[in-house]
Parts: structure tokens; C-alpha cells; sequence
């Protein structure tokens, strides 16, 4: 790196120029961060999304396709010539549709909400940057679970196009199970969120939430098999998991699957309790963490 | 300047606990608009735990502390919307562009894209990455990197800027091509607010520096007037051999004002150094080396923090 030969010219472009333009005064610039912070910070977020716009488009484009050739097609044929009324009526298809896209925005908040935290609190201190700016920490968290909301958004509506591609979903009230499958994505999310928050280093935590946690809520949330056809003693996991409470607001609005007011209540209600639950201690985890 | 302004940076009693460790313990300073402030310290002396609680980001135990006026506690994002902050660690988004980095920290003031393209353009080009501008940030070298943090503590034009060891890690040429950066600030009008443990960043860029040691606040002055109070004019380093420096400084007593002897050298303060070695020669003393040079910050840094490592 060399220092280029001071003359007029460069002088006038090195330092007359930065100070021609005038940002508005500091008091506007507090006044906007403390109306939009939390939109500034998703904003951030998704603009570095960008950068794996394709891998993001393919693998929410490709995820869906692959399960729903291999389950809803492949394993469907099989089950649907096996069954007749196990899964109310509906084609195999029908019933697992729901719940793989319920399972499809946990995945994506899995992943969002675990080593993104790392590298923003330790690897690369993403944090630590809008944390010297006029934003406060609640609007970090914020921000970031906004962004990872569309982002659950766009994944969500793109699989809910595939799925009903398939002909899975007859029913109008069907758009509804993409904020359900939302809102199932962040109430597994933000407690998640919250623990990688705390977490002072890696050591393997992330792959153990993976393995025990994400995977088994997969295989006995009701996804593939009604819960009532578990044996008792292992129906719990359903009834503590965000995807089976997810998954059954989504069967009844996707094929009219019958479920009572009161349980559609209890669902819904549950998921926002853990959503917002999670949310209020990853602030109070960051405020401590980047306050220090 | 007029004694009737008031400091942009005032802090009176300061002081950061963690639990029994007093990081900062009841340290007093002003620090008038547009004057180049330093602190100055070994690690761990409580420098950052400083400058983390001027920038609004870290709450003090007690004493006070008013930035443009303002308390970081009551009025943060009024108090971060005026200052630019370069942190000891680089935190850019390695994800985005160079210049998106730039955008990017803009939003956080609310700053409009139409300001924010061109005054990106501009930063780029004080900071010298203007060829950079559409590279990843993995790609720079350490002291671009660290020229491209500064460029985006610029962003919202802060009349105040907080500098955490800004050149700690970088080789010599990057260190003076952001020395040079700083002044230019400075010379515009912005107040400097920086921590190092370099004394030649001292010297070169501040007006007024403070000696921090274990939260406490050791000396205070321009860097001529700490080396006029705490050292003397010279310094005469002689070298007898590691086994002799001891004990030959027993028979220099007397000579300069001050006598150190160090495992492998003797340090005399005076205020004639060649003065002190013709002294030391008429005595019958054959040092291996001898050097006459004038005295430094580092000197009184030494002198006030002490010579031991402090890891």
C-alpha cells in the first residue's frame, strides 16, 4: 500500500469532498432509530442474505419437492392403497402436507437461530456493530427475528405454492397454514434463540439441539402418523412440541380437518405463549451480554 | 477555545465494577470540543471499559458522565447518534460488500439512500478502498479492514469520533496511512477520543492524554508536559553486560537525576545526557555501549505503570 503523492488535486478530492454532503443532526438520526430501529436491523439481515439469495431460492424450492415426491408420493402410494379412513378421509398427501411445511419453517428457524447467534455475539461480533449505533438491544433481537420471519415467510409461501401444486390443499382457508407454519417456525425459534444467545462458545450444542431436539419433535409431532396412534407414554412429546400444536391448526385449514374452537384456541395460544416467552429472554439475554 | 463551552466529554468519578474488580475506579475527565484526547495505559488498565461506557454501550457503577450534555444511560441512542465509533475488534459484516457495509450502518441513523450512495463513495475514497468497494470483506488485509471501520464510524458525520486502539496489529505503513486519516479528521474539527498502548500514536495524535493504570488515572497532560513532570530532559542508556548492570549502578549513584537499572541496561535520567556520561567515564567506568537520546512517553508511561508485564 502506498501513499499517493499529496497535490491540489488529490487534496480536493480527499478532503473536500467527505464534508460537501451533510447527514441530518444527530437528534433526527435518535429520534428515527428509536421509531425504526428494528426495521434498520432486519433491513441489515436480509441484505446479507442476499448474498446466498440461490442457495437460500434452491433450498427452498428443492426441500419441499424432495419430501413431497418421496412421502407424499412415493410412501402415499403405498399407504393410501393400505388405509381407508386412518388419516380422516384424506390422501396421505393431504394429511403430511401440513406438517411438512409446518417442520419446513422449524427447520429454517433451527438453523437461523443457532450459528448466525454464534457469529454475531463471538465469531465475526456482528452484534457488537448496530450495538454502537443509536439502536439498543431490543431492537437488535427484534430486528433479527422480523427478518428471520419474512425470511420464514418466503419459505413457507414457496413450499404452500408446491404443496398445493401437488393438490394437497383444496381448501381456500389454506393460504392461512403459511402465518401458522410462520408463527410454529418462531415459536420454536425464539426459545432457541434465547439459549444460543447465552452460549459462550460451540461445543457441539448446536448439532445435540439438531439431533435431539429438532429431529425427534419431526418424527413424533404427529407428522407422519396421527399422535393418537402412539402409544400414551410417548404422546407427550407431541403435546410440549410447537409442530404438533402447528401441525393440527394446519390439517384444519388446509383439508377441514375437525378440529373444536377450544383446541384451535389452546393451539394458538400455546404457540404465542412459547414465541413470546422466547422472545422477551433472548432481549433480556442480549441486553446482558452486549451491555457488559 | 472560550472557557464558557462546555466539554463535549465529561466524567466525573467514574467507575465500572465487576463484582470485586474495579475495572474503572472514580476516574475525572473533560474533554473540550475538538481537542485529540488519549488514554493511555497497559492492558487491562480499564481503557475500553472507558470507552465502552462514553460510547453508550456499557453502564457505569457510579460517578457521572455527560456526553454532549447527555447521560448514555437516559439518552443513549441520542448520545450513540452523535458518535462514530471504531471498537478495539473490528465487527464488519464479512457477508456484505465493502460498500454495503457502509449503507448498511448507515440505516441504523435513518440516513436516506440518497445520502448515504455518494457519501459512501466519499468515505471510500478517504479511506483509500475506493478500488474495494465491490470486494468481500474477507478479502482485505488487516489494515484495510481497519481503514473501512473507520470510513463507516464516519457515516452520520459524528463530531465525535472514540478510537480503540485503532493501529494495534497493523504494520507500520497501514499505522501511518490511518495516523494521516485521523489528523485530517482532526484538523476538521472532530474530537478524537482514542486509547493505545503505542506512545508514538500518543505523541502524534494527542493533545492531551491521560495515564490510566488499574482503573485509576495516573497523570495527566500534553505529551510534552508528561515528560517535562514525570522524566527529565536526556536519558543516558548504558550497557556494562547483563551480569554487571547491577552492580555496577551502585557506583553511579549520584550521576543524572534518576538511576534505573534494568537486567540488560543502565537508565540514567538527566537533563544533560552527555553531560552524565562524561561523568561516568571520569569515575573509571567502561560501559560496553552508551546512548544519549532524548526522553520519551514511553519513559514516563514506564516510570508510572511500572515495568512489569501485565498479562
Amino acid at each position: 500500500m502506498t501513499e499517493p503523492t499529496p497535490s491540489v488535486a488529490s487534496d480536493d478530492v480527499v478532503v473536500q469532498q467527505p464534508y460537501r454532503l451533510h447527514a441530518h443532526p444527530p437528534e433526527i438520526s435518535a429520534s428515527r432509530a428509536r421509531r425504526f430501529g428494528s426495521w434498520y436491523y432486519a433491513e441489515h439481515v436480509l441484505r446479507s442474505m442476499k448474498s446466498y439469495r440461490w442457495t437460500l431460492l434452491a433450498s427452498s424450492v428443492g426441500t419441499p419437492v424432495i419430501y413431497l415426491f418421496a412421502l407424499g408420493v412415493g410412501l402415499a402410494t403405498l399407504v393410501d392403497r393400505n388405509t381407508d379412513d386412518a388419516f380422516g378421509g384424506v390422501s396421505y398427501l393431504a394429511f403430511i402436507a401440513p406438517a411438512l411445511l409446518a417442520s419446513a419453517a422449524i427447520m429454517t428457524a433451527a438453523t437461523e437461530f443457532t450459528y448466525p447467534v454464534m457469529d454475531g455475539f463471538k465469531w465475526r461480533r456482528v452484534y457488537y456493530g448496530p450495538h454502537a449505533s443509536p439502536l439498543n438491544t431490543d431492537q437488535i433481537v427484534n430486528g433479527h427475528v422480523l427478518a428471520i420471519a419474512i425470511r420464514l415467510m418466503a419459505t413457507t409461501t414457496i413450499y404452500f405454492v408446491i404443496v398445493a401444486a401437488f393438490g394437497a390443499s383444496d381448501s381456500p382457508s389454506g393460504v392461512l397454514a403459511i402465518p401458522v407454519a410462520v408463527l410454529t417456525g418462531l415459536a420454536f425459534g425464539l426459545p432457541l434463540l434465547a439459549f444460543a444467545a447465552g452460549l459462550e462458545e460451540d461445543r457441539g450444542q448446536f448439532a445435540l439441539v439438531m439431533r435431539f431436539i429438532v429431529t425427534p419433535l419431526f418424527l413424533f409431532s404427529g407428522t407422519f402418523f396421527p399422535l393418537e396412534t402412539l402409544p400414551v407414554f410417548l404422546r407427550w412429546i407431541g403435546w410440549i412440541s410447537p409442530l404438533w400444536h402447528g401441525t393440527e391448526l394446519g390439517r384444519a385449514l388446509t383439508y377441514g380437518y375437525e378440529l373444536p374452537v377450544w383446541l384451535a384456541v389452546v393451539h394458538v395460544v400455546f404457540l404465542v405463549v412459547l414465541a413470546v416467552v422466547g422472545l422477551h429472554l433472548a432481549r433480556s439475554v442480549f441486553a446482558r451480554r452486549l451491555g457488559k | 477555545m472560550p472557557l464558557s463551552d462546555p466539554p463535549v466529554i465529561s466524567a466525573h468519578r467514574l467507575s465500572k465494577h465487576y463484582g470485586d474488580f474495579h475495572a474503572v475506579d472514580g476516574i475525572s475527565f473533560d474533554v473540550p470540543a475538538g481537542e485529540s484526547f488519549g488514554l493511555l495505559g497497559p492492558n487491562g488498565a480499564g481503557k475500553s471499559t472507558t470507552m465502552r461506557m462514553i460510547g453508550g454501550v456499557s453502564q457505569r457503577t457510579s460517578g457521572e458522565l455527560t456526553i454532549m450534555g447527555l447521560d448514555p444511560e437516559e439518552h443513549g441512542p441520542e448520545v450513540r447518534a452523535h458518535l462514530g465509533v471504531v471498537p478495539q475488534q473490528d465487527n464488519l459484516d464479512e457477508e456484505l460488500r465493502v460498500r454495503d457495509n457502509l449503507l448498511v450502518y448507515g440505516r441504523y441513523f435513518g440516513l436516506p439512500m440518497s445520502y448515504l450512495r455518494p457519501k459512501a463513495d466519499e468515505l471510500l475514497e478517504f479511506a483509500q478502498l475506493t478500488e474495494k468497494s465491490g470486494a468481500k470483506v474477507d478479502a482485505l488485509s488487516g489494515g484495510m479492514k481497519r481503514r473501512l471501520t473507520i470510513a463507516r464510524s464516519l457515516i452520520n458525520e459524528p463530531k465525535i469520533l472514540l478510537l480503540d486502539e485503532p493501529t494495534t496489529g497493523l504494520d507500520p505503513q497501514a499505522r501511518h496511512v490511518l495516523w494521516d486519516r485521523l489528523f485530517r479528521l482532526k484538523e476538521s474539527g472532530v474530537t478524537l477520543i482514542l486509547t493505545t498502548h503505542y506512545m508514538d500514536e500518543a505523541e502524534q495524535l494527542c493533545d492531551r492524554l491521560v495515564v490510566v493504570d488499574k482503573g485509576r488515572i495516573m497523570a495527566e497532560g500534553s505529551p510534552a508536559q508528561l515528560i517535562r513532570d514525570h522524566s527529565t530532559r536526556e536519558v543516558l542508556e548504558l550497557r556494562f553486560g547483563s551480569e554487571r548492570n547491577t552492580t555496577v549502578a551502585a557506583e553511579l549513584q549520584g550521576i543524572g537525576e534518576r538511576l534505573e537499572p534494568l537486567p540488560d541496561r543502565v537508565l540514567i535520567y538527566a537533563r544533560d545526557g552527555e553531560e552524565a556520561l562524561e561523568q561516568v567515564i571520569s569515575r573509571g567506568l567502561k560501559p560496553v555501549t552508551s546512548l544519549v537520546r532524548r526522553s520519551s512517553l514511553e519513559d514516563v508511561f514506564l516510570r508510572l505503570t511500572g515495568r512489569s508485564l501485565i498479562d
